[in-house]
């Protein structure tokens, strides 16, 4: 590995380097805030308490098995696999040709949602039960209790495996380089084919991807500070006039 | 007083497995009316209060409220449990909200009030509770007396016909229990329904009009403070009484 020849493909290529860095967050953030939402969706409805007899009891538990299977084959098969099934079955099935980046996205998606299908309902089952009777007792329904007081305290509890996810993602957004999505390791062979210097290339490429996972990993934890909110709170004056907050929280 | 019937509830039942833990259970509590239920642990006291709220599903008997019976298919059981304010023993505050918001989440989506009417209701039963000066408060930066009164208050706002409380002070340090034993004096004379079930025998005798001792699943006596306190009728009632007076006094 040369010195002249990192800042050789660094000054020639950082375009290109920076288009690919670009794809490959851009897949990611789509891919976590997506499969957040399947997570969360797939875990409401898992936990939805099974009536004790009549259709929607079979229904529901129909619904669970198809769910279940579905986090079971992406948990169970790697992604790079999934790209080639998912990317070239369309093709040859349906007989379209869906757009690479398009394909990527819904990869990461599906596959993200079935882990955090299983993320967000252990984080369900790890609320004090005492807080769905609360929000029983009130006379909250299941989506109430749900969307009120459950999913806010799981979000929360989940933000750090969510995050997880997330760097995971821009670490294996990598292997949709099968399906030719101009991400930042398809972008790294490119160039480093064209020069005939695999070494540079990919330690430039190395040094992209830490700096990608670094930063969001901080930003993550400055955001799960702030909603924790302060450690004290404001105490009203007995003398002073009560006011009532415009917002809660 | 008058003898109007908050809820009335005929032979109710039930079992956990082949554990019969409610026994043909026959009572009712009246309008403005403070009712005790004593009895030593395992007899079933939550069980009967979970069961009037359904938090837990009977397996027989009537429950009738405002002349209908809520075991009946298709009763709106949500409608009716905002009727029932609920206090238990581990407080329950939702952690997501702050004080203020734990009393005004369930009036704005279970009752449909707008958020300014809310606070409003909430604010008011704040400070009945003496908790006005806290509203920015998260769950865990209280102290478990200062989250029951909340719990209390969040139950109020919701303008209950009866309030349900399950030993609201079994799970506070000493010190604490006295603040919101005050709390639900002062609501006592109010003339608010209140079904307590607890342990603090001083309180029942002072604030009940009605004490209820339950044994085994059933009832096993009913009478006012002074009939079941002083002139218990059933031997078992007496045991029970013995047991706990000598107990207060270790
Ligand atoms: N969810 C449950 N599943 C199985 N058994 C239960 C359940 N809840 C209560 N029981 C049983 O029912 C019986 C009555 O319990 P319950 O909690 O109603 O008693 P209690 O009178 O409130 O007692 P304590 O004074 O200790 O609170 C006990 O034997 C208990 O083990
Ligand atoms: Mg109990």
């Amino acid at each position: 590995m040369s010195l002249e020849w990192l800042i050789r493909i660094a000054t020639n290529y950082w375009p290109m380097f920076l288009r690919g860095a670009w794809i490959t967050l851009l897949i990611s953030i789509v891919g976590t805030v997506v499969g957040f939402i399947i997570g969360l969706c797939v875990g409401v409805i898992k936990t939805i308490p099974l009536p004790e007899k009549g259709s929607k009891r079979i229904f529901l538990k129909t619904i669970n098995g198809l769910l279940s299977a579905y986090i079971e084959f992406f948990r169970g098969t790697p992604m790079i696999v999934q790209s080639m099934v998912f990317y070239y079955g369309t093709a040859l099935v349906f007989d379209i040709h869906i757009d690479r980046l398009l394909a990527a996205m819904i990869i990461v998606s599906v596959n993200t949602g079935a882990y955090m299908s299983e993320i967000v309902r252990g984080g369900i089952s790890s609320i004090d039960k005492g807080q769905f009777e609360a929000a029983h007792a009130i006379g909250m329904n299941h989506v109430q209790t749900m969307t009120n007081v459950v999913l806010p305290q799981v979000v929360r509890n989940i933000l750090p495996a969510t995050g997880n996810e997330f760097v995971i993602n821009i670490k294996d957004t990598s292997v949709l380089n099968v399906i030719s999505v101009t991400e930042l390791y398809f972008q790294t062979k490119t160039i480093a084919g064209n020069n005939f210097r695999y070494t540079e290339a990919f330690f430039i490429t190395s040094i992209i991807y830490f700096v990608m996972t670094f930063t969001v990993t901080r930003i993550l934890r400055a955001f799960e500070r702030k909603l924790d909110g302060p450690e004290n709170y404001n105490m009203l004056g007995n003398q002073m006039q009560v006011a009532i907050p415009k917002k809660l929280d | 007083m008058s003898k109007e019937r908050v809820i009335e509830i005929q032979h109710l039942s039930k079992s956990f497995g082949n554990n019969e833990v409610l026994k043909d259970i026959n009572f009712s509590v009246n309008k403005g009316e403070v009712v005790c239920i004593i009895g030593s642990s395992g007899s079933g006291k939550s069980t009967l209060l979970r069961c009037i709220n359904m938090l837990e599903k009977p397996d027989g008997g009537k429950i009738i409220y405002k002349g209908k019976n809520i075991l009946q298919e298709g009763h709106d059981i949500y409608k009716y449990r905002a009727k029932l304010g609920m206090v238990f023993q581990q407080f329950n505050l939702f952690k997501n909200h702050n004080a203020l918001s734990n009393c005004v989440v369930g009036q704005v989506k279970v009752l449909g009030r707008s958020e300014e009417e809310a606070k409003e209701v909430a604010m008011k039963y704040l400070k009945v509770v003496g908790m006005e000066n806290y509203i920015h408060a998260k769950p865990r930066q209280l102290s478990g007396g200062q989250q029951q009164r909340i719990a209390i208050a969040r139950a109020l706002s919701m303008e209950p016909d009866v309030m349900l409380f399950d030993e609201p002070t079994s799970a506070l340090d000493p010190e604490m229990v006295g603040e919101v034993l005050k709390v639900m004096k002062e609501l006592a004379n109010t003339g608010l329904t209140m079904l307590i079930v607890t342990h603090e025998m001083g309180f029942a005798r002072e604030v009940a009009d009605r004490v209820v001792f339950m044994d085994k699943g059933v009832i096993a006596e009913e009478g006012t403070p002074e009939e079941i306190f002083n002139n218990p009728k059933e031997e078992r009632t007496k045991e029970f009484l013995k047991r706990i007076l000598n107990e207060d006094l270790d």
